[in-house]
């Protein structure tokens, strides 16, 4: 018990050492915006301003809470994303309303960047090379279109391609993104769609077909930043105009390729991308070595797993207690612990990014919540289990209550508690993975960015000390049953004689 | 010592005992008999205030076992059921001390008790460091007896303590629970379904059936003038079974 309160009292310690005093960037999931986040807090150096960045924060909406919420002061959206989807119920006609519309948030609109990242549609270089913009389709019905299936879904993907270009084509087929680039460069299909920045239209050495009716939406990368940035750090929003259109859609590319292609990491790619293109000083590089990115991710995950485990126990145990004790309020309590269980784990991680923000507070709540149910339940169960006579016995020496519970109740509980507290253990250890989601760190973080990058080894480099962590966890309460679970209930029957 | 006065306890709407006056007769030993679910049992937990009545009301010592005077009622009474109700992760000691502890008797105090018990109960002290699976079933019930014993109670309270024992084990336990229960001159009151048990160690007899007293005397006054063709019936059952 002691040992668990030192734990939590370690792991809250370090999470509290995140002062905020400087400016965080944030970035969403995927490559080209943890390269831009570097970017963006290389820039806020070179200023001479304190910034840092916190990578992988999520998807659109978990950095767009971020920012709402002060967790991250500034982010690379695009035009696109902000009118469709993530201001779609201010109803924007234009992308000139979109300032007024993020400062009803309490943000601003910064440079654009220069690259649009939009759908393109492309086909191998040497293939019909007399076809260079999408009009030019409608003259060759034959060509065989193979499309992700999320292009073949949209309303704004082949139905409105087919309508707008008036394209007679019948060979069309949905398929995995990823894979119709390998179909395109084999010859299995002629024509697919691609991501404008994407590093693989280098990589298979893509043409691209002008987008001559313009009927894809502009998906220009800008600057989104919190509008109390100027009253904090005075001088940094103006500075960061440095940034105005220095990027095209083939720079872009290139960046993408540096880290997805030549294996380079994202902070890498920016300091080149600074240093070359904006001529300033790079923050210094310590790329971290396999050992060092053990340890962290290792601390992170037990600071969660700590943590939220700690917590549970606390209130698990007298929840269970209560539910025992109080037949009208056991419905409630057990059943309240089972709905929580039901509730998506990346649902419950978003939700609770509005009200204690993003990284590991809302993945500690969250953990914490789902190991309740374990420990509520064995605890109860274990003291239902408590045979009559044996409660009967107690209650008849005249103990009080407390005591009863103390020397009687809870250690003939303990094996049944324990195994609760293995299984919310071992459980959380699991889901603590899926904290990276919201930033949060752990080892989810390797396994996030090896399924981003295809990197089967950082996934591993996730995966297998997520597992050997269970197993020790597991191990680790096995040992802890013999010094918990009176020895009485360990010994085997013995043969009774008189 | 303690007195049921119109007492009855009813479950969910049912009646396990109607309503009876049941005076215990101090330093004497009382034996509740009956066929299983007569009441006995719930009688016996009525006394100790596991059970509050419906109906009536329990006096220990002239005073009603009210929810705040229950605790200290409790100390006065020894409580011991069928198979001992020891508890499973206390040793022996552990279980037998476990109230002197919390009630601060002084290390000496609680050995020089448990040698004068494990005397009077033929318990080998090399027993007392044993976890209950590690003893027999009647040592088990020699350390419950110890543990109901251990602050001098003036009540002794057994339900079928004999109950779980096998007839060996069971015969030589019941001449030696006759002697300590003589030795110590207590109120015993003890439940069992067993007529030959209950003639062993009665004074009084209190013949139940379904939640009433039947009769209550001597063995004499039930076997010579039974109040009810179900006493002699329930007598001769017994006898029967026991042969010649």
């Amino acid at each position: 018990m002691r040992l668990v309160v030192l734990i939590a009292c370690l792991c809250l310690s370090a999470l509290s050492a995140h002062a905020k005093d400087q400016i965080v960037v944030g970035s969403k999931a995927f490559t080209e915006s943890i390269i831009l986040g570097y970017v963006l807090a290389d820039i806020a150096l070179d200023a001479g301003f304190d910034a840092s960045h916190r990578p992988n924060v999520g998807g659109n909406r978990v950095v767009f809470d971020a920012a709402l919420s002060g967790d991250i002061d500034l982010y690379i959206d695009y035009t696109g994303t902000l009118t469709r989807e993530t201001l779609v119920g201010q109803h924007l006609e234009s992308d000139a309303e979109i300032p007024a519309a993020l400062a009803r948030f309490g943000l601003g609109l910064g440079p654009r960047l220069g690259f649009n990242n939009t759908y393109v549609l492309a086909m191998r270089r040497d293939a019909y090379p007399e076809i260079t913009k999408t009009s030019d389709l409608k003259d060759h019905p034959d060509l065989r279109f193979g499309f992700s299936n999320e292009f073949m879904d949209r309303a704004d993907g082949w139905p409105a391609l087919r309508r707008v270009y008036d394209l007679p084509q019948t060979d069309v087929r949905g398929m995995e993104h990823e894979l119709s680039y390998r179909a395109v460069a084999s010859g299995a299909v002629d024509v697919m769609v691609a991501y404008s920045t994407d590093a693989n239209i280098a990589r298979f050495d893509l043409r691209l077909l002008e987008d001559d009716r313009n009927l894809f939406p502009q998906y220009d990368a800008v600057v989104v930043y919190r509008l109390d940035l100027e009253d904090r750090f005075p001088g940094f929003v103006d500075h960061l105009n440095v940034l105005t259109e220095t990027i095209n859609d083939e720079q872009m590319r290139d960046l993408n390729a540096t880290v997805t292609l030549e294996r380079k990491s994202e902070q890498q790619a920016a300091a080149a991308f600074v240093s070359q293109r904006l001529n300033l000083n790079s923050a210094d590089i310590a790329q971290s070595g396999f050992w060092a990115r053990l340890a962290e991710n290792t601390l992170n995950h037990m600071v969660l797993v700590g943590i939220s485990l700690s917590a549970a126990i606390i209130l698990a145990i007298p929840l269970g207690l209560l539910a025992f004790r109080k037949p009208r309020l056991r419905q409630f309590v057990l059943g309240g612990v089972g709905i929580l269980q039901t509730i998506p784990s990346l649902a419950l991680f978003v939700f609770m990014i509005p009200l204690v923000g993003i990284g590991g507070p809302p993945a500690i709540i969250a953990l914490f919540l789902y190991s309740l149910l374990p420990i509520v339940r064995n605890t109860f169960s274990g003291l239902m289990d408590i045979p009559q006579p044996l409660r009967e016995s107690a209650e008849a020496l005249g103990l009080p209550g407390g005591v009863i519970l103390r020397r009687i109740e809870l250690p003939l509980a303990a094996r049944s508690i324990l195994s609760g507290i293995k299984t919310a253990a071992v459980i959380n250890v699991g889901t603590a993975t899926l904290g990276a989601l919201i930033g949060a760190g752990g080892y989810g973080q390797p396994i996030l960015t090896g399924i981003r990058l295809a990197d089967t080894g950082l996934i591993l480099e996730g995966a297998i000390p997520a597992a050997l962590l269970a197993l020790a966890t597991q191990g680790l309460f096995e040992l802890l049953e013999r010094a918990v679970v009176p020895k009485g209930l360990r010994l085997p029957r013995a043969n009774a004689g008189a | 010592m303690i007195d049921l006065q119109g007492v009855a306890k009813s479950f969910d709407g049912t009646e396990a005992i109607s309503p009876l006056d049941l005076p215990i007769r101090p330093r004497a030993t009382t034996v509740l008999i009956g066929p299983s679910g007569c009441g006995k049992s719930t009688l016996l937990r009525l006394m100790i205030g596991l059970l509050t009545p419906s109906q009536g009301k329990v006096l220990f010592d002239g005073q009603p076992m009210s929810a705040s005077a229950l605790a200290g009622i409790r100390r006065r009474i020894g409580y011991v059921i069928q198979d001992g109700g020891l508890f499973p992760h206390l040793t022996a000691r552990e279980n037998a001390c476990l109230m002197a502890q919390h009630l601060g008797w002084p290390e000496a105090r609680q050995v020089e008790r448990l040698d004068e018990l494990a005397d009077l109960t033929q318990f080998p002290l090399d027993g007392f460091n044993r976890y209950p699976v590690q003893l027999s079933g009647g040592q088990r019930q020699r350390v419950a007896l110890i543990r109901a014993l251990m602050l001098d109670p003036e009540l002794l309270l057994m339900d079928e303590p004999l109950g779980a024992l096998d007839p060996m084990i069971r015969h030589a336990l019941q001449d030696d629970l006759r002697d300590i229960f003589r030795a110590l001159n207590k109120t015993v009151v003890m439940v069992t379904h067993d007529m030959h048990e209950a003639a062993f160690f009665a004074d009084h007899i209190v013949l139940m059936r379904d939640g009433t007293v039947v009769q209550q005397g001597t063995l004499e006054d039930l076997l010579d003038r039974p109040a009810d063709p179900f006493v002699s019936a329930f007598i001769n059952a017994q006898r029967q079974e026991l042969g010649p």
